[in-house]
């Protein structure tokens, strides 16, 4: 069975490490903090100016001027801070923050990420999307493998408008788990349940399958 | 020293049509509502506008896009406004569409005198097309210009005579940057006290870029997303 958004979430939050800072994207990306892993301390950033970001606030609470960079309500947890948009970028661009985790409409074998943009079709902007991938030291994409007709997305080269080039360290998707590599997606895990040469279909980039791939333990 | 103007009517009369202005905030987070307000009354129209984000459709930006005020948006995320998309299909609207640190940098540079910054954001993207590129120890960069901006509107919370102004939470955002940048900058804030009433130790803006203040009214301070979870 391919994951669910759950799952992929849950898959990308065991690559969290005590002490790092940490930037979620919307969609699946703001699942993952939701299972960070027992004993292990990160800081959420969030770009509209947040370090020490909390869960969603009680039903009844939720303070207009205290929201994150999808426009939610949250909180904050003991030792947060606020800052301007101009010294959040630059954390990020400084390299500050450990791990940025975004989603993907393409990725491309060599790390390429589209995003933002489908031309003549949906006009709405990067917003932070091309500074996180372009300063971010280790990124991690979450992402469906295949679009709803079916056809790949982690592609030898993407087709609509990039937002970064060649940044992409790894993906999760609804399949597996791949390192991005010199020599295109690497295989390191998959799904219970998928198979390689299911994989082998729905990936239309240069996929090698690691010597010691393994099931997902979900 | 008078800083201190009766109201968002005031403080916006000399803004003509076809200004460019900075206006602060992110998505509907500490937006200045009553300037918006005194700007769509106003009626002035071929306005630029730098802004994170372009309101909604009834709310914000949104309000000033709805009465055809704006020639020009330059934002990073103009996902949320279906009047906004209609102008822009139909090519009534230009939008600069610029990454949301570079965006931010660029009214930085302008707030500290800098006319240009080299940033990493877009390299190899269609952000780069025209741009000039420079190498530094191995690593590309994009040549990014200073926004010229004849106004910059900002919401504090707090606010003092002198124009020294605080910020709560996340409604600061680009609000600092940007009240910096202006070349006239003006400042509604939610809470107006005399000189004297707030620490000097905790101004996120110094009075010395603020030209005009007042105390705003009828805050709305929308949400756009609620979200919550279960007690």
């Amino acid at each position: 069975m391919p994951l669910n958004k759950e799952q992929i979430a849950k898959r990308i939050a065991q690559e969290l490490q005590d002490g790092f800072y940490v930037n979620l994207g919307i969609g699946i990306p703001t699942l993952v903090a939701n299972y960070i892993p027992h004993g292990v301390d990160v800081v959420l950033q969030s770009e509209n100016g947040l370090l020490g970001m909390g869960p969603f606030p009680f039903e009844g609470d939720g303070d207009p001027d205290l929201i994150n960079a999808g426009k939610q309500t949250i909180t904050t947890v003991p030792g947060s801070a606020f800052f301007d948009s101009a010294m959040s970028f630059g954390m990020i661009r400084a390299g500050k923050v450990d791990l940025t985790v975004l989603g993907a409409m393409e990725v491309a074998d060599n790390g390429d990420i589209a995003n933002w943009k489908i031309p003549n079709k949906m006009v709405k902007g990067m917003g932070g999307a091309m500074d996180l991938v372009a300063a971010a030291k280790n990124i991690i994409v979450a992402m469906q493998h295949t679009n709803p007709k079916g056809e790949s997305k982690l592609l030898p080269k993407c087709t609509l408008p990039l937002t970064g080039v060649g940044c992409v360290k790894k993906i999760v998707s609804d399949l597996g788990v791949f390192d991005v590599t010199p020599d295109g997606f690497k295989c390191i895990e998959y799904a219970p349940g998928v198979t390689i040469d299911e994989i082998k279909a729905k990936t239309a980039g240069r996929l090698v399958i690691a010597d010691n791939v393994k099931e997902m333990a979900v | 020293m008078n800083k201190v103007v009766a109201g968002a009517d005031e403080a916006v009369h000399d803004i003509p049509s076809g200004a460019t202005l900075m206006l602060g905030g992110f998505g509907l987070c500490g937006i200045p509502e009553n300037c918006i307000a005194a700007l769509v009354k106003k009626g002035v129209n071929n306005l630029t506008c730098i802004s994170n984000n372009a309101g909604v459709d009834d709310f914000g930006i949104g309000l000033m896009l709805k009465g055809k005020q704006v020639k020009k948006m330059i934002s990073s995320y103009v996902g949320e406004n279906a009047e906004f998309e209609r102008q822009l299909l139909s090519g009534e609207l230009e939008v600069e569409l610029v990454p949301q640190g570079t965006l931010a940098t660029r009214c930085m540079a302008a707030g500290y005198g800098m006319p240009a910054v080299y940033l990493l954001a877009g390299i190899g993207t269609e952000v780069a097309e025209g741009k000039e590129v420079r190498n530094f120890n191995g690593k590309d960069y994009l040549l990014e210009y200073a926004f010229d901006a004849d106004f910059a509107i900002v919401k504090a919370w707090k606010g003092d005579t002198q124009g020294n102004l605080v910020f709560k939470g996340t409604a600061r955002n680009f609000s600092p940057m940007m009240a910096m940048a202006g070349k006239i900058t003006i400042a509604e804030v939610e809470h107006l006290v005399p000189a004297g009433e707030l620490d000097p130790n905790n101004i996120h803006v110094p009075g010395i870029y603020v030209r005009r203040i007042f105390e705003g009214k009828n805050y709305e301070k929308r949400i756009e997303q609620r979200t919550v979870r279960k007690r």
